[in-house]
């Protein structure tokens, strides 16, 4: 048998895990992995500047493509700056591994420098962790960490690697395992037949249903059991913010996004429907409104492969455990050997109704002679790219503008921090897409308070040319934040407005990258047609915006989900 | 509502830390926690009791708890016929012969053993459901003072034919 010490034997896990690339920042407990990986030629590793980027980074590769995300960070510092990562990925339900190094086993405990207790820190929010205590645990913790980030509902690992059980001095004998069984971790991926029967019979004696779908459709590859579902029973759709893209954004029955800044249609048809169908959506505070108020003449089913998701915030009337993807298959089969169809009278009567509340055209706006609207940008970014780039956003203002103005065409194609709002997601994100798709047009779209938290990356950009292009909704403050302080707090803006925002062009000049400023709507055409000819270098676009301009419908505070402000002067209640 | 669960978990370093944690993170409270390796030593129960302000919290408590990828099986004991008991460990002072004497009769009538001796102290061991204890704890103090109070938390098991195995 071959004989690896333990830094080799974590570099060949990886391969032969099938893993290739791999985001990081070396220190003293992970050199001699490190020294590994300059002897492989499998795997690529991407330096960071920051380890909470190269969380993001990995986590967008993984949102992107659907594999585990991969990161290698050394102990203390290097290990606690993921934590903001992980907690995103944790939010979104992101199968990621993480590495950290750790000092030697006989120090553990002793503070001693660079000592953080990795596995303690990250348990709240991991869905699993390992700690190796000798180099023969490595093939067999790394096999178990991919297994489980990757199955049932997926989250991030970490892995603990003390120095010593790195050591190159001592060599073990090597073998990856073929396989992994766990007595206590048995995901379900069927659902219950007796329930897929009861759901399809509620499914189709509903008169005024809506299928609400999540981001856990998106991570179940179910897109195609949801379209087929959708047109053969002619039913309304809505997406969640992490849903955009499982069902298509120009598609006829596409109502829209729901929630917080949903569309009026999403929520009244939600908030009137006598039957929602939840496929891998967690009803989540953002997403319900008042949950007294709540959809209060609907039936509830609802999909999860969490059973922690179902009944949690709304009780579920019908409740299936198991992988979307499959139970909707499932549905869809007893559907074909059933023959059996809803009354397209009464779906017809409730489409008549929906496309009433559609016709308000909640997402028109006021364009201005003097300023850019960040929704004009959004839009032309879309006629630009004809609807096909990789999209990732920062959080605020720019991330609901960019949901609510670039209807998605495909899953995977819309990357966001939906749970954890991680300021700094975007530019780490875009360039894990990069990577992952070099050949496709990767755009982060981003605000001036969120690009300034892990702008440090656009020197990771020059030094591996990830010519990812960054779009700028410029408006000079925190622009969310606000919004809140402008509708409820009397107008005082508190610590919202940042008075010293660099000149991003020579910011981006001096990383060697392109920067254009765009202060007239006819210059932003232009730049977003030059910023994706020029394939091979990153383009900064600074997009001055409206900084006046709020993001609407907005649902109001303690309401029901009908309950909107559609503007600065009309609200559905008033 | 007072409820009893039963959790059978790897034995592995963590495993504990990690139900512990989920209660903290979660804001579920926990009143008592015993855990020990099994007869299968690769494996370890757990009896937690806990105050839950209604159903479907407890619901959520055992579906989050089955979650954690150490957890094999998860069983609430109060909803069935159970046995709970609780291991009490008292040491007393007394200054007199009455009082000795209270505190030998009191032992007896409670089916407690007085398991250690001083001139003046008795340590007394007592098994039983919590409120027995509690009842004990308060009838020896009218005969002694209390200098030392342990208690192991609640043990507990269903009656019957039902069982929590791996």
């Amino acid at each position: 048998m071959e004989m690896l010490s333990g830094a080799e034997m974590v570099v060949r896990s990886l391969q032969d895990e099938g893993i290739e690339h791999i985001f990081g920042y070396p220190g003293g407990s992970v050199l001699d992995i490190y020294d590994a990986i300059f002897q492989s030629d499998k795997i690529e590793h991407y330096l960071v500047r920051h380890e909470q980027a190269a969380v993001h980074m990995a986590d967008a590769y993984s949102r992107a493509t659907g594999k585990v995300g991969c990161v290698l960070v050394t102990a203390g510092p290097g290990a606690t700056n993921c934590i903001t990562g992980i907690v995103t990925a944790y939010m979104d339900s992101i199968p990621l591994v993480v590495l950290s190094g750790q000092v030697p086993t006989n120090w553990i405990g002793d503070d001693a420098f660079q000592e953080a207790d990795m596995i303690g820190i990250s348990r709240p929010v991991v869905k699993h962790s390992f700690s190796c205590r000798t180099a023969e645990d490595i093939p067999m913790a790394i096999k178990k960490a991919f297994y489980i980030a990757s199955t049932g509902r997926p989250g991030p690992v970490v892995i603990d690697l003390p120095k010593d059980v790195q050591s190159p001095l001592h060599k073990f004998p090597y073998e990856y395992p073929k396989s992994v069984e766990l007595r206590s971790y048995k995901p379900t991926l069927s659902g219950h037949k007796g329930q897929i029967k009861r759901a399809l019979a509620a499914l189709l004696g509903a008169k005024k249903p809506v299928l609400y779908v999540g981001g856990g459709s998106i991570i179940a590859n179910a897109s195609k059991q949801i379209l087929e579902l959708a047109e053969k029973l002619n039913l309304p759709v809505t997406n969640t913010l992490m849903g955009l893209g499982a069902f298509p954004g120009q598609h006829k029955q596409n109502i829209g996004m729901l929630g917080m800044h949903g569309t009026y249609e999403a929520n009244l048809s939600m908030h009137n429907a006598d039957l929602i169908f939840s496929a891998g959506a967690r009803f989540d505070d953002r997403v319900t409104n008042n949950v007294d108020k709540f959809c209060p003449n609907a039936k509830i089913m609802q999909i999860d492969i969490d059973p922690t998701s179902i009944s949690k915030n709304i009780h579920a009337d019908l409740p299936i455990v198991g992988s979307i993807e499959v139970v909707l298959q499932q549905m869809l089969d007893l559907l074909e050997e059933t023959k059996a169809t809803n009354d397209s009278e009464s779906i017809n009567a409730w489409w008549d109704q929906i496309n009433e509340w559609r016709a308000k055209d909640c997402l028109a706006y006021q364009t201005s002679e003097t300023h850019i609207k960040p929704q004009q940008v959004i839009q032309c970014l879309y006629k630009v790219t004809k609807g096909d780039a990789i999209v990732t956003s920062d959080v605020g203002q720019h991330q609901m503008v960019a949901a609510q103005y670039y209807p998605f065409k495909e899953p995977r194609q819309w990357i966001n921090s939906g749970g954890a709002g991680t300021m700094g997601f975007g530019l780490p994100a875009a360039m894990g897409c990069k990577i992952a798709f070099p050949d496709r047009p990767v755009v982060c779209v981003t605000g001036d308070g969120s690009i300034q938290m892990n702008i440090q990356e656009l020197s990771t950009c020059m030094q591996y040319n990830i010519p990812v292009v960054i779009l700028l909704l410029n408006n000079r403050s925190l622009g969310m934040v606000k919004q809140w302080q402008k509708m409820f707090y009397g107008g005082r803006q508190s610590h919202s407005y940042m008075d010293s925002v660099p000149d991003f062009v020579k910011l981006s000049e001096a990383y060697n990258h392109i920067g254009i400023k765009v202060d007239t709507i006819d210059q932003l055409e232009p730049a977003l047609e030059r910023a994706f000819e020029l394939k091979d270098r990153v383009v900064f676009i600074d997009v001055a915006i409206d900084p006046e301009e709020h993001v609407y419908p907005m649902q109001v505070k303690f309401g029901s989900m009908q309950d909107m402000y559609l503007s600065k002067t009309e609200r559905t209640d008033a | 509502m007072r409820s009893i669960i039963s959790v059978l978990l790897e034995n592995e370093p963590g495993a504990l830390a990690r139900v512990v944690g989920l209660f903290a993170q979660r804001a579920y409270n926990i009143e008592s926690l015993t855990v020990s390796p099994t007869n299968d030593l690769t494996l370890s129960r757990m009896t937690i009791t806990t105050e839950v302000d209604c159903k479907a919290t407890l619901e959520q408590m055992m579906k989050q708890l089955h979650k954690l990828v150490d957890v094999l099986r998860v069983s609430e004991l109060t909803e069935g016929a159970h046995v709970e008991r609780e291991l009490l460990l008292i040491k007393v002072r007394t200054s007199n012969n009455e009082d000795r004497e209270e505190v030998k009769r009191t032992c007896d009538i409670y089916r407690g053993q007085i398991v250690d001796i001083t001139q003046h102290l008795y340590t007394i061991q007592l098994t039983g459901a919590g409120v027995k204890l509690d009842a004990f704890i308060d009838t020896i103090n009218n005969a002694s003072e209390i200098v030392e109070v342990v208690r192991s938390g609640v043990c507990g098991i269903a009656r019957g034919e039902k069982a929590l195995r791996g």
